[in-house]
């Protein structure tokens, strides 16, 4: 029998930086720190040292100089001999216009064809089906370019509306043109504009109307606070119900706060309807919704439409069976399942992935350039770059941008996901 | 295809750091072709024909330049670059020369860090309209929707063409010759505009070029050149002066034909003997066999032969040589003496 003694402690031993688990892990960070900060210097020095070859330096002071280009889809005003940055600010609103358009069309779609898919009817489960596999299984730019030739090749010229012996005519009593350049379609202006731009006559004959920002301002707003006070009107109604049980009849009051007070503005804001016309090549006045943001939206919403609604499937799938059974044990009628019971909790499901297909269609607008549509891959990403060649400088600001335009929508996204989930204590 | 540009970009930047400044000859030979940017498709300047195989007249210069360095017409890569993305091809490396119908202006030479090397095509811009239309001059166009080609110059122009005659236009933009065709024989745009040359080499391929007329006015100077990057003379010098010896070729009489017979022995006009390599140093000056320009000319003929082969009068195209006869015949060619 022997004694058992503590082994000699040995000092520390270069070895034991990969073979002892204490220091293993520290081991492996440290040098995975060191080789991404070597690919990142390596990548930067590399790109300052042929900057250097080629005799260009790193500048953004381009975006001041003019851009000397036209862009025709402007949500704000902006002629050619404005700045290359205010180019790349039309662009970008055209980029939030199409995706803005682009998720709220493909959630509507989505969750109509999520539910529909679910039916009961062989045919309508079928048709949608057919749609789903038939959208997501064909890449994206196929269908932009498909809908783009589809508009421009076989909608009629504007010139066939002309003459006597025109053989196109207009939709709707004369106020919606239908053409290979785009639909037309009447617009708003207001004969008493509080935006102090000069009313002009629309054409000849007509009431002269303006429409400014501040007139659209005042009739968001009024719609703004009716809709609170349509919201307080019902949490009145919920307070009622809860303590009488009795929930009184509010329809009629929330329809009169949602239209009155509107209807009154745009009175006295002397609203008109401006019709679109003929006049030399093309229509004029309406409002002109071009091709290529018709084909880049149509595209891009039932694109991303066919994922949603395989979201929203999964997600009601995902809301068990003993939900609905309780729902109609309870006496809840079937028709007021779905929206009472199964989507609120099937939306617990459906939010996060849905963050995903709304990040997918906001980057994959920038396809807009298949079809000319002039968003800010095709001013600051396309023109500008290849007119001033700072390709550099270009390429890193439409990533900022697109990377901060993620952000905020996932924020935005998860803040609502939030509001969902359950409240756990 | 931009995105795969400019990190091809990247990464060549990468990989050859000093490539963009380093000898550009010494990688074309070692590489064994030239990579030549050309058109995605102009008929007569630079497209494939029924074989699959590039021809045309840019496509002439960049079969010139290979032949002037490897004796093989063939050595060549043909890379079909866009108006957008042809410059960042040509900056990061992944062509060697740019033959694309592009014009030389002064922001592009000195700003965007670009060698032009001549001028192979005087042109400037020009409108097509249908002839139903009615339309007779380009001030009438109040209004109307123009197709343009993005990344142009010719959309600068038109801009301030438009600004300057107080009329209004929609702009259509399009990427490729053959998107701007189909969008404007679909009567998308009433008018399509870009280097007449360019419009005279649409037209004759539609199906009734009768029904379309070019308008009178041409609101600008194109002179259209090959170009090289900045950085790298002796490969620019490369192709200035193969440029130079097809321009000088037509104007000594030297064609495709004569060319064996005048190489075979010196003659007694000493340029053509210098321009042959029967006399002189001219080909090693370059870091070329003595036989260069011999070669070059070989390839697809002088430059009034590749004219008249691929744009000329008798071709669909039917452009005249106008601007761009020699300058002993009127015109503005004129290369400078090989001595």
């Amino acid at each position: 029998m022997s004694t058992l003694t503590d082994p000699p402690k040995p000092g520390f031993r270069l070895s034991q930086l990969i073979y002892d688990t204490r220091y293993r892990s520290i081991t492996i960070q440290v040098i995975a720190l060191v080789l991404i900060i070597g690919a990142f210097w390596w990548l930067g020095n590399n790109t300052v040292n042929n900057l250097n070859a080629l005799g260009k330096d790193f500048d953004f002071g381009f975006l001041n100089s003019a851009a000397g280009y036209d862009i025709n889809q402007r949500l704000i005003e902006y002629d050619n001999q404005m700045s290359h940055g205010r180019a790349a600010l039309v662009g970008i609103l055209n980029t939030l216009l199409v995706a803005f358009l682009g998720c709220i069309s493909a959630l509507v779609i989505g969750v109509f064809v999520g539910v529909l898919r679910l039916s009961k009817n062989w045919v309508v489960s079928k048709l949608m089906a057919v749609y789903v596999e038939g959208f997501r299984n064909v890449p994206l730019l196929i269908w932009i370019l498909l809908i783009g030739a589809v508009m421009s090749e076989s909608m009629p010229q504007p010139r066939e509306f002309r003459g006597e012996d025109a053989t196109q005519s207009m939709y709707f009593s004369d106020n919606v043109a239908v053409t290979n350049r785009g639909i037309w379609i009447p617009r708003l202006g207001f004969s008493n504009s509080i935006s102090g731009e000069e009313a002009v006559a629309p054409i000849e004959g007509a009431t002269p109307v303006a429409s400014g920002g501040a007139d659209w301002l005042l009739i968001l707003g009024t719609l703004a606070l009716s809709l609170i006070a349509i919201r307080y009107i019902r949490n009145r109604a919920d307070k009622v119900q809860q303590s009488t049980g009795d929930r009184p009849t509010i329809w009629y009051q929330q329809l009169a706060i949602l239209v009155i007070p509107v209807g009154v503005v745009l009175i006295a804001l002397g609203a008109t309807i401006v019709s679109p016309y003929l006049k030399g090549f093309n229509f004029t006045e309406g409002t002109h919704l071009r091709n290529s943001l018709i084909a880049l939206w149509v595209a891009l919403s039932l694109y991303t439409g066919a994922f949603i609604a395989e979201i929203v499937r999964a997600g009601i799938l995902a809301v068990s069976k003993g939900q609905s059974e309780a729902a109609a044990a309870l006496g809840i009628q079937p028709s007021r399942t779905m929206k009472l019971v199964i989507l609120p909790q099937a939306l617990r499901v459906i939010i996060p992935p849905l963050i995903s297909q709304f990040l997918n269609l906001t980057k994959n607008s920038s396809l807009a350039i298949a079809v000319g549509y002039m968003d800010v891959r095709a001013t600051l990403g396309g023109i500008t770059i290849n007119q001033t060649g700072r390709e550099l400088e270009g390429m890193l600001l439409m990533g900022a941008f697109y990377l901060t335009l993620s952000l905020l929508i996932s924020g935005g996204m998860n803040y609502y996901n939030r509001s969902t989930q359950l409240a756990e204590r | 295809m931009k995105k795969t540009v400019f990190f091809g970009a990247l990464t060549a930047a990468g990989l050859a750091a000093g490539m963009a400044s380093a000898a550009t000859l010494d990688d074309v030979k070692a590489r064994g072709s030239l990579n030549c940017g050309v058109t995605t498709g102009l008929v007569g300047f630079a497209a494939p024909n029924a074989e699959g195989e590039w021809e045309g007249f840019d496509v002439g210069v960049c079969r010139a330049v290979a032949a002037a360095i490897f004796g093989d017409p063939t050595a060549v890569e043909f890379v079909p670059t866009t108006g957008q993305t042809r410059f960042t091809a040509l900056a990061s490396g992944e062509i060697d020369l740019l033959a694309r119908n592009t014009t030389w202006t002064m922001s592009r030479d000195v700003d965007l860090k670009f060698e032009f090397v001549g001028v192979n095509y005087y042109d400037g811009q020009g409108f097509l309209v249908p002839k139903a239309l009615g339309v007779t001059s380009a001030t009438e166009l109040d209004g109307a929707t123009v197709c343009i080609q993005t990344g142009t110059t010719t959309e600068l122009n038109l801009a301030d063409y438009f600004r300057v005659n107080g009329i209004t236009y929609e702009p259509v933009p399009i990427e490729t010759n053959a998107e701007g065709q189909q969008q404007y024989l679909a009567g998308a745009c009433d008018v399509y505009t870009t280097d007449a040359s360019g419009l005279a080499a649409t037209r004759a391929t539609f199906e009734n070029p009768n029904d379309h007329v070019l308008l009178p006015e041409i609101i600008s100077k194109e002179p259209l050149g090959p170009l090289v990057r900045h950085g790298d003379n002796e490969w620019g010098d490369i192709a200035r002066w193969t440029l130079n010896a097809l321009i000088t070729a037509e104007e000594l009489g030297v064609t495709s034909e004569n060319i064996e017979e005048l190489a075979a022995t010196p003659g007694n006009n000493p340029e053509v003997n210098r321009l042959l390599g029967t006399e002189g140093e001219l080909g090693a000056m370059l870091g070329l066999e003595a036989d260069w320009a011999k070669n070059a000319i070989m390839a697809g003929g002088n430059y009034g032969e590749l004219f008249d082969n691929n744009i000329g009068e008798s071709t669909s195209i039917a452009l005249a040589r106008g601007l761009n006869a020699q300058w002993t015949d009127g015109g503005l060619l004129y290369s400078p003496p090989f001595r």
